[in-house]
């Protein structure tokens, strides 16, 4: 009659099995006989997706419906406790003892997919998922568990997410398909220098969308020059535009605003334009442009408000610097710039910038792309600087003064040396700051509920599921703690290091500059572009890391990036055949290990 | 005749200096072999020759992909008012400053190529080459003297050339061929493109992007053999970017006239009805075939193919005569491809010095066309997913995108389409990934590889996007054909 399957995990289902983690779960088996024995699912093919689909959705109805819910074990002391604590308040609860169940065993695997614990008791109160016995009495000591029991089921809405970037939008319409009442805050403070802008978040308005337009227009300024070569014949020098680019691209991101508050309203999500944050438990107060406040209750909450450009805190920095939020909308061509800072945005934007045939200059305190391979990053550098973009290492500024207001007007910027007491004074039309990025956790009233910020980075701790430690509080996106930055590359300059860490010798580097076809007769300059890969000489070669510095790194980048998922090794890059003639085929030839010391620049077409 | 072998001048000949039998003589150079590399250009009936390096180099995909860029370069400089830069449009091209350029660079690489096999120690004859028997080629150089070269295995690696039509008046008189268009000295003119492959569409392509008036004429179906959707699409592409297309039409007759215009004679297959044209100049690009016809292969034992006349082989590359092999377009059955007879050459060699035993893997070969929207792809075509598996073990999951470089040019993006085929049964193994639209080709090489490791829809959808680029649009196809939703991505992201 025993009908749940055996614990150990069958060969067909290894990578989708729970890890059970203690003993003591695997011992609790079939103790009480089987004719009392409930079922929770239909009989049928035991293994089979359907049932356990089954079985999931049953549990996410009787957790709906219950005020409390404990998944528990008979013999367990601290389901006991548990039970305890709830019945001595005088609460009816929904026990479930999963060794007295047919598949109770199951029934754990399917809450450790939904909660991430697989230990009982596993509580739930008005469908929060509270934990396991420790946290249960620390939300009585603390009065959350109080306050949980309080709430009927009356909240406005089930979900409300505080922040409508890409992180916060896509949350809101994945919750608004599965049926939930949700809505989104969002609201851009304006920035020291009075910029702001529509819905849709950094990349959108502030990032990656304005920053690749940008980067398209410097390159097609390179276009040109090469046209000439190409036998495009046009005499006159060719001058660049600001603001007819900058209008043209402010239009492109007013229409994604747009869809994005349209696709909200499609998918019946609330989106208000209002500031949002916690004043008590379950609840938010909302402020809207005029200072008009609303309250609004929720279930649970996403937090979702990314991050915003550092100052440095010198004299002068809010007055006068601009940041990557007011580049990409400035009225006026910013002239002669200085950029601070190392990071990818400073470098982007010191690229583009001189692509214009701006006068651009980066100040750098100590390296260039901190956490990104460090060879690639230098050749980075050292590509910007044959194209005129100047840099200054080992300063900083301690200084900003205007001389001239205007549009743009003119600045002068003392600045010191690392290393020691020298310093040195520059003028230039404009200052902007890429120093780093502060997230947006310190005003939304987060210590009124309780939920950790990490003091020093502003940092928000989450669980693999992305739970803070308040049950009914999410995080998402650029404010989580010690999680990778969104760019594959960060993920894999992870593993680097850790290689790099443990062993130097684990690793095989394959490397080759090369010449991409479009600029030998555009007469661009050899031995620029640069391809490596790092394989892991003790794991079948396998790759670990992918380097490209060239034309359309990124179109290049992701097909590698889907195969290094499949589990990529150096004998499969060369058995594929190579594309001809294209950048990305020299990675099926590479030949030439690092350690060879062998020459590496390209010749001929092929091979 | 282990004394013969003894005495024989070479270890190994290879007959025909393009891509492949140039990779074949340095791998086994550098395996410590004594190796001779014979090539020799037969100038094409317009007279056009060329160096060392074979088509891909000289009359293939370096001065095709240049002319393209070229063209491509045109659409940048119309892009460029709406990022600011002030042109004054429209800007004139002028042709021989290109082609000058492109065939400067060629000819560094024929030079390169000189340079390479003098460095390995490779004998280099610029001869025309012919079996005298199983083990002796006869050279003849261009003033007519005879050198004979023996060598224990000989590799044929002579490829092929464009086909003329035989029965049209006037083709071979008038028509110019892709051997001979990258070396014009003047500019084409209004150009008459027959033939629906890639070359003729690649062709048609750049010539319409540099601003010359471009037909093409076709009988049947473009892109033979590639995805069929895709293949239209690209045409579409074609047609509303200003070339020209004649669908269903044959050439019957090719005139000169007083003026020195070509005038091309044509009958419609659906009217039944002729018709005419004038033009500067007529491009055959209606196929190739494959240079064996002088090498007197016969003499040799060498069996070829009675209709195609390419060279038979088996999976080792062995032709009838078990020391004699071919690699590359000469072959048949192979696809025909500049890294295809590399690697094959490499791998060959391998084998015949190296000691490898590993056999060349022609599944799941990636390419580009480079017309004007390129297309890329791996892997089966839809029709051929649904031909080996059937209908419902099949699913295509299909995405309209919008580059983002194209918003603010205010371009249109009909075309941009991307599509994976996948088997239905989980975890969705990828069968064919097709991509059309900017920078295909290096787009396309990765995900190859990702097939190559037996990608599944679920690992490519685990695959964090790049972005703002194309590509990142494959790891987010949601949007299968079987659910009829509408596959256009708006937005930025998600």
């Amino acid at each position: 009659m025993e009908r749940s399957p055996p614990q150990s995990p069958g060969p067909g289902k290894a990578g989708d099995a729970p890890n059970r983690r203690s003993g003591h779960v695997r011992g609790a088996r079939v103790l009480s006989p089987p004719g009392r024995r409930a079922r929770l699912s239909s009989p049928g093919p035991s293994r089979s997706s359907e049932a356990r689909e089954e079985l999931r959705r049953h549990l996410v109805g009787l957790i709906e419906r219950s005020r409390v819910v404990i998944f528990s074990k008979s013999y367990c002391p601290h389901s006991t406790r548990v039970k305890e604590l709830f019945s001595s308040l005088g609460v009816e609860c929904n026990v479930l003892e999963l060794d007295q169940v047919d598949d109770g065993a199951r029934v754990q695997e399917v809450l450790s997919e939904i909660t991430n614990q697989k230990t009982v008791p596993n509580i739930f109160v008005n469908k929060v998922h509270v934990g396991g016995c420790d946290q249960t009495f620390q939300a009585y000591q603390s009065g959350l568990l109080q306050k949980l029991l309080q709430e009927d089921l009356a909240y406005d809405y089930d979900l409300i997410i505080i922040g409508g970037g890409s992180g916060g939008l896509s949350c809101a319409k994945e919750a608004a398909i599965l049926g939930k009442k949700v809505m989104v805050l969002d609201f851009v403070v304006p920035s020291p220098q009075g910029t702001s802008w529509g819905l849709g978040g950094t990349c959108v308005n502030v990032g990656c969308i304005p920053k690749k337009l940008m980067h398209q227009a410097a390159l097609l300024g390179q276009a040109l020059c090469d046209s000439r070569k190409f036998g495009w014949e046009y005499n006159q020098q060719v001058r660049h535009n600001w603001e007819t680019m900058t209008k043209a691209i402010q239009n492109h991101i007013s229409s994604l605003n747009w869809g994005y508050r349209l696709s909200l309203r499609e998918k019946a999500v609330a989106y208000v334009n209002s500031y949002g944050e916690f004043v008590e438990h379950h609840k938010i107060k909302a402020t809207n442009k005029k200072g008009q406040e609303t309250y609004y209750t929720a279930a649970q909450f996403v937090i979702a408000t990314g991050e915003r450009p550092r100052y440095l805190g010198i004299q002068g920095d809010k007055e006068y610097c601009i940041t990557s939020d007011d580049l990409f909308s400035l009225p006026y061509c910013p002239g002669k710039t200085l950029v601070v800072g190392a990071s990818y945005v400073a470098l982007e934007c010191a690229g583009f910038l001189a692509g214009f045939g701006l006068d651009v200059t980066v100040m750098v305190r100590s390296i260039l792309l901190r956490g990104f391979d460090q060879e690639m990053a230098e050749k980075v550098g050292s590509y910007m600087e044959q194209h005129g973009v100047k840099f200054l290492r080992k300063f900083i500024p301690v200084m900003v003064q205007q001389l001239e207001k205007g549009s743009p007007g003119k600045l002068k910027v003392l600045a010191k040396s690392t290393e020691g007491t020298e310093t040195i004074e520059g003028v230039y039309n404009t200052v902007l700051l890429a120093i780093g990025r502060d997230s947006c956790t310190r005003k939304i009233g987060l210590e009124k509920i309780g939920v950790k910020i990490n003091e020093k980075s502003g940092k928000i701790p989450v669980n693999d599921v992305e739970q803070t430690n308040v049950p009914y509080v999410y995080a998402v996106g650029d404010i989580l703690e010690d999680k990778p930055e969104l760019t594959p590359v960060a993920i894999q300059s992870g593993k680097l290091l850790a290689q790099r860490l443990f062993g130097a010798s684990l690793e095989k580097i394959y490397h080759t500059l090369f010449w991409p076809l479009e600029w030998t007769v555009a007469g661009r300059e050899n031995n620029t572009c640069y391809a490596k890969i790092i394989c892991n000489k003790f794991d079948h070669d396998r790759v670990i890391g992918f380097h490209i510095l060239g034309p359309n790194a990124g179109e290049v980048t992701q097909g590698f990036a889907a195969a290094m998922k499949c589990g990529l090794t150096k004998q499969l890059l060369d058995d594929t055949i190579g594309i001809h003639p294209t950048c990305g085929e020299v990675f099926t030839t590479l030949e030439i290990t690092k350690s060879s010391g062998l020459d590496i620049t390209q010749k001929g077409c092929c091979g | 005749m282990e004394d013969q072998a003894g005495q024989r001048d070479y270890d190994l000949l290879v007959v025909g200096g393009g891509s492949g039998g140039l990779a074949c003589a340095k791998e086994a150079a550098q395996l410590g072999r004594k190796v001779a590399v014979v090539d020799y250009v037969e100038p094409s009936p317009q007279g056009t020759r060329w160096g060392l390096g074979g088509t891909c180099v000289n009359v293939g995909c370096i001065p095709k992909k240049l002319m393209h860029q070229a063209a491509l370069l045109g659409g940048l400089i119309q892009d460029a008012p709406n990022y600011g830069w002030e042109v004054a449009q429209p800007v004139p091209h002028d042709w021989r400053k290109m082609a000058e350029a492109v065939q400067n660079h060629v000819k560094s690489l024929n030079w390169g190529h000189r340079v390479q096999l003098q460095d390995r120690k490779v004998k280099y004859f610029n001869i025309k080459a012919s079996f005298v028997d199983e083990h002796t080629v006869c050279g003849v150089a261009k003033g007519g003297k005879e050198i004979l070269l023996s060598a224990d295995h000989i590799i044929i690696a002579t490829g092929g050339r464009p086909r003329y039509p035989t029965h049209i008046e006037g083709a071979l008189e008038y028509g110019i061929t892709s051997d001979d268009i990258f070396w014009l000295k003047e500019s084409p003119g209004k150009t008459l493109v027959v033939g629906a492959s890639y070359v003729a569409l690649e062709c048609a392509g750049f010539l319409t992007g540099i601003g010359l008036d471009t037909t093409i004429m076709m009988r049947s179906i473009p892109l033979r053999g590639f995805d069929q959707q895709m293949s239209s699409m690209v045409i579409e592409h074609m047609a509303s970017h200003g070339t020209r297309f004649l669908r269903g039409c044959a050439p019957s007759r090719v005139r000169r006239l007083p003026d020195g215009q070509l005038q091309v004679t044509w009958e419609d297959s659906t009217t039944g009805k002729e018709d005419t044209g004038t033009f500067d100049t007529v491009l055959w690009a209606i196929g190739r075939v494959p240079d064996t016809r002088s090498l007197n292969l016969e003499k040799a034992g060498v069996d070829t193919s009675p209709d195609t006349q390419k060279i038979l082989v088996d999976s080792r590359e062995a032709t009838s005569v078990p020391h004699i092999y071919a690699i590359g377009d000469v072959v048949e059955g192979r696809p025909e491809l500049t890294p295809i007879a590399i690697m094959a050459g490499r791998l060959l060699v391998q084998r015949l010095f190296g000691g490898s035993s590993d056999l060349m893997d022609y599944d799941n070969v990636p390419t580009t066309v480079f017309t004007p929207l390129e297309y890329g792809c791996v892997g089966l075509s839809e029709e051929e997913a649904v031909a080996r598996h059937g209908q419902e073990h099949v699913e295509v999951y299909h995405a309209h995108y919008k580059p983002l470089e194209f918003t603010v040019a205010g371009r249109d993006a009909s075309q941009c389409y991307v599509k994976m085929v996948c088997l239905r049964e989980p975890p969705q193994l990828v069968l064919g990934l097709h991509f059309l639209g900017p920078n295909a080709g290096e787009v396309t090489q990765g995900f190859a590889l990702g097939i190559k490791c037996g990608a599944s829809y679920a690992q490519v959808m685990r695959t964090v996007g790049i972005h703002p680029t194309c590509s990142e649009e494959v790891v987010k196809l949601r949007i299968s054909k079987r659910s009829g939703l509408d596959p256009t991505v708006t937005g930025c992201c998600g």
